[in-house]
């Protein structure tokens, strides 16, 4: 901290303007026509102006209220001094991937949610991800340096998956000085980054570069194999490596056990923006041979990110009509309200405390309409958010053409099925111990939603480092 | 990439190729599938195997132009590459000595049925092929099955080859024949078109025949991730690449799988036409 700290801490809520900065935006008739990141992030003024919105607390509750503990005060003070090099920086000294989580991550429930700024009636936290994003961004723009790697230790690691867990683990152990082989089943790295988010989000465009920074760093990526299948966890050690990481997602949809749910025109959220983002179903059928079959009228069930990001994703593939459908009232749903935002703001109807009860279908099996139970309120249950209670005799229809099943995910399978001795719960995620990410077998770690469920990208990123610093000192211990 | 190292046309549109796929070959089993990718852009399609050298480190699978990505596919020849494998996938075949086994098999599932063959024989098994298609020249591999089967019978539509008939008849047949013997089938395997898989099961159903089924959905990744291959099998869903691809075949809903086979059949004649103009029909 500069002297300039200290003097500006001196400085009353009274001289701070109480809302963010705002975020230039495309507008929502604009945004549905294409697949553009929506806001288009601060320019340096801005973000000076932004950062200038700090108290400079004693302590830094934002700091404590941050997954990987990201030093904040320090990055903000950086962009005070307009010394964006240093902010992206320190920022790295503890995520690696600023440019992602400046987007995705849950800003609201985590570090905006313990700064002092907001805690007051009326007034905004410190857009403390516009920021990240800022430096992020202005980073790539004047070029990323690839982080020094440590000089060989002479261990291999092997890393599974390539979402947002296994990047974090690949690039630790390869600025520990590790050899790391990052093993991915799809065609390209990012896991559910390139998959789930799509373009409008998260442009593929800085995953690649992520990606890149992390070959340059010697990562190895091999595509197109799937651990459990291709290699066994036993043949990769018999290959040499040390230890392993499974950060392989979660990646099994769930349903809803309704009728209809294999009717034609009904999708899990998996396949549909797996069509869509992986595939590039929306250049069909010039730049794309993937087709996706989408309707006029879209009904997306569920009202977590990944449902907003269906809804809006129908929007642009011409979707008349997006509807959402979820059993609790919006205060319950689980999405970023800034997802929610931009969902509305598209045109994105929401139908809230309606339960779904069937899909029905028409004489050629195709899909023609959802059927909902009413609901109300009730007492919260075990996750805290209050249960939805039917309403007797209340119930109704929406006519659809396409309907997505956005409920959320299990861990993939593949690996704990074909790993004797790897322990898991009932429900398919693998057991590990908290402090370490160690499995049931030694130098087997896991992180991320194989091990949570489906769950967000920094919760996985911090379980990635977690298991990164206890993988090196197993292998720097081991003899 | 993965090189094709031989490629062969055994009908105007059924071919042949030889994958180098070292990775693969040294794991898969009968019953196992590839997902292939030709080129960016490309669709992720299943592919069944006919046939694996562990040595040479290769993979071989029989392929119809039936649509744009088979069609691409099929203006590959021999050095050329395809951008991504994936393998193996699903789960293998469960072999064991069950007695006396049958395979019913139509059209491309033959090739499939021909690993299945083989290791069921190495099992010990007594294996009895009934093959068919729609005519003679678009029934391949079935040499290769036979010599697996202890027996082997064949069909075609038209009658020019063995019966004229479907698959079905020769199972009633084969059925009878054993009967009289006082044999029957310990199991019956099945695979090729779903529509044929749905009448033989109706038949084993009957008789009372345990059978399994290769089941053959739309997929897109092909690890579990997407569900688009789900079926309804005993009224659970049941993701046909990570729980299958085969499946008690008297559980298995095979109307269901029918309507879900026809879901992008608007959008294959889209991508088949234009990429059929692009090519100004030149290709095979």
């Amino acid at each position: 901290m500069t002297e300039k700290t200290e003097e500006r801490r001196q400085h009353k809520r009274s001289e701070k303007t109480p809302v963010k900065t705002k975020m230039r935006e495309q507008k929502p008739k604009d945004s549905i026509k294409n697949y553009k990141e929506v806001p288009f992030g601060y320019t340096e003024a801005e973000a000076v102006l932004e950062a200038e919105r700090c108290l400079h607390c004693r302590r830094a509750f934002c700091q404590e209220g941050c997954p990987v503990e990201i030093n904040i005060p320090g990055f903000i003070d950086a962009i005070l001094r307009n010394d964006f090099k240093e902010g992206i920086k320190i920022i790295k000294e503890t995520n690696v991937l600023p440019a992602i989580c400046g987007r995705v991550c849950p800003q609201e429930s985590q570090c905006e949610a313990a700064c002092l700024l907001g805690k007051k009636e009326g007034w905004d936290p410190v857009g403390i991800g516009r920021l990240e994003r800022f430096l992020a961004d202005w980073e790539r723009e004047h070029g990323v340096t690839t982080p020094e790697v440590a000089k060989p230790t002479g261990k291999k690691v092997a890393v599974v998956g390539s979402g947002p867990a296994g990047l974090v683990v690949a690039a630790d152990m390869a600025r520990l000085g590790h050899k790391v082989t990052l093993f991915e089943a799809f065609h390209k790295a990012g896991g559910v980054l390139i998959y789930g988010i799509p373009e409008f989000r998260l442009p593929k465009a800085i995953l690649a570069e992520e990606v890149e920074t992390l070959e340059k760093m010697g990562v190895e990526i091999k595509y197109n194999t799937v651990i459990g299948l291709t290699y066994t966890l036993d043949e990769l050690f018999e290959m040499g490596y040390d230890t392993i990481f499974l950060g392989t997602g979660a990646g099994l949809p769930r349903y809803l056990g309704i009728p209809g749910e294999s009717l034609n025109g009904v999708y899990f959220a998996n396949e549909f923006l797996t069509r869509v983002n992986l595939m590039e179903a929306y250049k069909f059928p010039d730049g794309s041979d993937t087709p996706v079959n989408l309707g006029k009228k879209v009904v997306t069930i569920g009202a977590g990110n990944v449902a907003m990001d269906c809804a809006r994703t129908a929007l642009r593939l011409g979707a008349e009509k997006s509807y959402i459908v979820y059993r609790r009232s919006i205060n319950e749903a689980p999405a970023r309200q800034e997802e929610i935002h931009h969902a509305e703001a598209e045109g994105v109807e929401f139908h809230c405390l309606s339960s779904p009860l069937g899909i029905m279908g028409d004489e050629n099996n195709n899909v023609i309409g959802l059927e909902c139970q009413e609901c109300e309120l009730g007492e919260p249950d075990e996750s805290g958010r209050c249960r939805p209670v039917p309403i007797d005799g209340a119930c109704f229809d929406i006519e659809c053409d396409t309907l997505i099943i956005a409920i959320g995910q299990r861990p993939n399978p593949l690996v704990p099925r074909n790993t004797p001795g790897l322990e898991t719960h009932r429900w398919g995620g693998v057991i590990v111990n908290e402090e370490t990410g160690e499995t049931s077998i030694p130098g087997v770690y896991a992180g991320g939603d194989i091990v949570t469920g489906a769950a967000t990208v920094i919760l996985a990123m911090g379980a990635g480092r977690t298991a990164a610093k206890a993988m090196h000192e197993y292998m720097m211990n081991k003899k | 990439m993965f090189e094709i190292v031989k490629k062969e046309w055994l009908h105007d549109v059924i071919f042949l190729i030889e994958i180098k796929a070292p990775e693969i070959a040294r794991k898969i089993r009968a019953g196992n599938f590839l997902v292939l990718r030709m080129r960016d852009g490309a669709e992720r399609i299943p592919i069944t195997v006919a046939e694996y050298n562990r040595e040479k480190g290769t993979v071989t699978c029989i392929i119809q132009v039936i649509g744009q990505s088979t069609k691409l596919l099929s203006t590959l020849e021999e050095g050329d590459q395809i951008k991504d494998v994936v393998g193996p996938l699903g789960k293998p075949t469960h072999i064991e000595k069950y007695g006396t086994v049958g395979i019913v098999s139509g059209g491309l599932g033959i090739p499939l049925a021909n690993l299945v063959a083989k290791e069921l024989k190495e099992a010990g098994n007594e294996v009895i092929g009934m093959v068919g298609a729609r005519t003679e020249n678009l029934l391949v591999w079935e040499e290769e099955m036979s010599q697996y089967c202890e027996e082997m019978a064949y069909c075609t539509d038209d009658g020019s080859k063995g019966m004229k008939g479907f698959t079905t008849h020769l199972l009633e047949e084969k059925i009878a024949e054993l009967a009289k013997k006082k044999k029957k089938f310990d199991l019956i395997f099945t695979v090729g078109p779903t529509i044929m898989m749905k009448f033989v099961t109706q038949i084993t159903k009957k008789h009372n025949i345990p059978t399994v089924a290769s089941l053959n959905p739309i997929m897109v990744d092909g690890t579990g991730m997407c569900g688009a291959c789900r079926v309804t099998v005993d009224g659970q869903i049941q993701f046909a690449c990570v729980d299958g691809p085969e499946f008690d075949a008297h559980l298995v809903d095979f109307d269901e799988l029918i309507n879900r086979l026809e879901q992008y059949k608007k959008h294959e004649k889209v991508a088949f036409d234009k990429y059929d103009k692009e090519c100004g029909g030149k290709h095979k």
